[in-house]
């Protein structure tokens, strides 16, 4: 009998966890390896912005699947394990540590990073973005800090990551800045109504939002940040940055191999990509949706979702993903939940209390 | 402490051991339970841990709060009256011998 090299799943987040999952319900029996370059077993991401800055707890209540539930679907976990290349012509991996590895099919969810201010000043102490368990750890404590020694907090960014980080940051007693480049918060994923809801939110809890603010430079001494100057010449001060502008997605593996990639690894609505050998799920995808346009989405439904599809496509299945995309976000008690995209509406319909704020807001186009 | 059975989608059965405190779905993704999926995490937000709680067990739970009550507007699978989100029922000794079923498609 031939040897079968097992199928591989590169990244162990959301989207790795479940094209292993999936592979399994779908009947997959050989060998499969889920590879991982933190030292933790797989875990959920979203708390990280949320609940968990104001109260780190046990690992356990973040993790994703347990070693039970691993090892029953016979999923072997490879932490602490750096992808260096992908060598397609031989179905290889070699990883930092010179160790190579054959595969018989791929599966990359290497997820996003967060972007990197690119101003002098960014590599400054106490200037902090979120992607990790390990990032949110530090936030916290930075926060916590900030609070105690009654210095600013300043949050570059007034999008999801950036708002909740402010949220959290007023519930545990810190001064909070938001700095906005672009006229209202949250402009590239809600209506101005739902931004104007929003920001009364954050100012009633004390929050200082400025907008159109664009950030010149970080200012520190002796390596530790102190403030954050803007074009308009005025300076904040800080006793900790966090930088909440949007990520990049992490496609430097699959186009140092020649796949098709355009800001995110291109792939299909079946979630493959331009070698039949391989799939790509979540955050690391652009998706090319029938109308040509590119669709990148970063959230855990469609980490899962096209997990799933590009499961289906390693066993040579097509399962498409055309659901619906939705979004949540927690600040303070309230919850903000979105199903659909909502560009190029040219109406806004809503419902309920604005003020208050416990509304829905619903979005039309009427040419479509 | 309090034994949890949950019936997979095919029927199979698991009876799992919880300490009091952590959520149904919790112990469910620990475990490799089949049928759930729980995306958002047991945050209440996204209607993926859905389960139908098993007699004599629905009027033993406290109610759905507003926000469960919401997201179980959204389940994948048919809503019945012993529909719940598992990660909003939390073990606790009264409810040794819960059991729970996990419908066939959560998304």
């Amino acid at each position: 009998m031939d040897f079968q090299a097992p199928i591989v799943v590169v990244g162990a987040g959301q989207a790795g966890v479940q094209v292993a999952d999936s592979l399994r319900q779908e009947g997959y029996s050989g060998e499969l390896l889920l590879i991982g370059n933190e030292s933790h077993p797989p875990y959920q991401r979203p708390p990280l912005s949320k609940k968990w800055l104001l109260e780190p707890g046990a690992f356990s209540a973040l993790s994703l699947r347990g070693a039970e539930a691993l090892q029953r679907r016979r999923i072997e976990l490879k932490l602490d394990s750096e992808v260096t290349a992908i060598d397609r012509a031989a179905s290889r991996l070699r990883f930092s540590n010179g160790e190579q590895l054959a595969y018989s099919k791929l599966a990359l969810t290497t997820g996003a990073l967060a972007r990197a201010l690119a101003l002098p000043g960014a590599s400054l102490g106490q200037v902090l973005s979120l992607r990790s368990i390990a990032d949110s750890g530090a936030i916290s404590a930075a926060l916590r800090r900030c609070a105690a020694e009654d210095r600013p907090v300043v949050v570059i960014g007034g999008g999801f990551i950036g708002l909740e980080v402010a949220a959290s940051a007023r519930k545990l007693g810190a001064a909070v800045t938001v700095l906005e480049g672009l006229p209202r918060l949250m402009s590239r994923v809600t209506a101005p109504i739902v931004s104007e809801a929003f920001e009364r939110v954050h100012r009633a809890h004390g929050v200082e939002l400025v907008f159109g603010a664009q950030v010149t430079q970080l200012r520190g001494s002796a390596g530790c940040i102190e403030s954050v100057c803007t074009a308009d010449g005025r300076e904040y001060a800080a006793g900790c940055v966090v930088v909440g502008i949007g990520v990049v997605p992490d496609d430097r593996l699959a186009a140092a191999a020649g796949l098709a990639c355009d800001r995110g690894i291109l792939v299909d609505d079946c979630a493959r990509t331009s070698d039949a050998s391989i799939v790509a799920a979540g955050d690391c995808t652009a998706r090319r949706l029938a109308d040509g346009r590119l669709l990148r989405l970063e959230s855990v439904q469609n980490a899962v979702e096209q997990a799933k599809s590009a499961a289906a496509a390693l066993l040579g299945r097509e399962r498409p993903f055309r659901a619906a995309p939705w979004f949540w976000s927690d600040q303070y008690d309230i919850k903000l939940q979105m199903v659909g995209l909502s560009h190029g509406y040219d109406q806004v319909v809503t419902r309920g209390d604005v003020q208050k704020p416990a509304f829905s807001a619903f979005y039309s186009r009427l040419d479509a | 402490m309090a034994q949890v059975t949950y019936i997979e989608p095919d029927g199979a059965t698991r009876t799992l051991t919880l300490a009091a405190g952590t959520s149904v779905m919790r112990g469910a993704m620990d475990a490799g339970v089949e049928g759930i999926e729980a995306q958002c995490g047991g945050n209440c937000a996204c209607a993926t841990c859905h389960c139908y709680v098993q007699d004599p067990w629905l009027d033993k739970l406290p109610p759905p709060s507003d926000d469960e009550a919401l997201m179980l507007t959204n389940v994948a699978a048919e809503r019945r009256p012993n529909s719940r989100l598992s990660c909003q029922l939390i073990v606790e000794p009264g409810l040794d011998g819960l059991t729970v079923r996990f419908p066939d498609r959560q998304s």
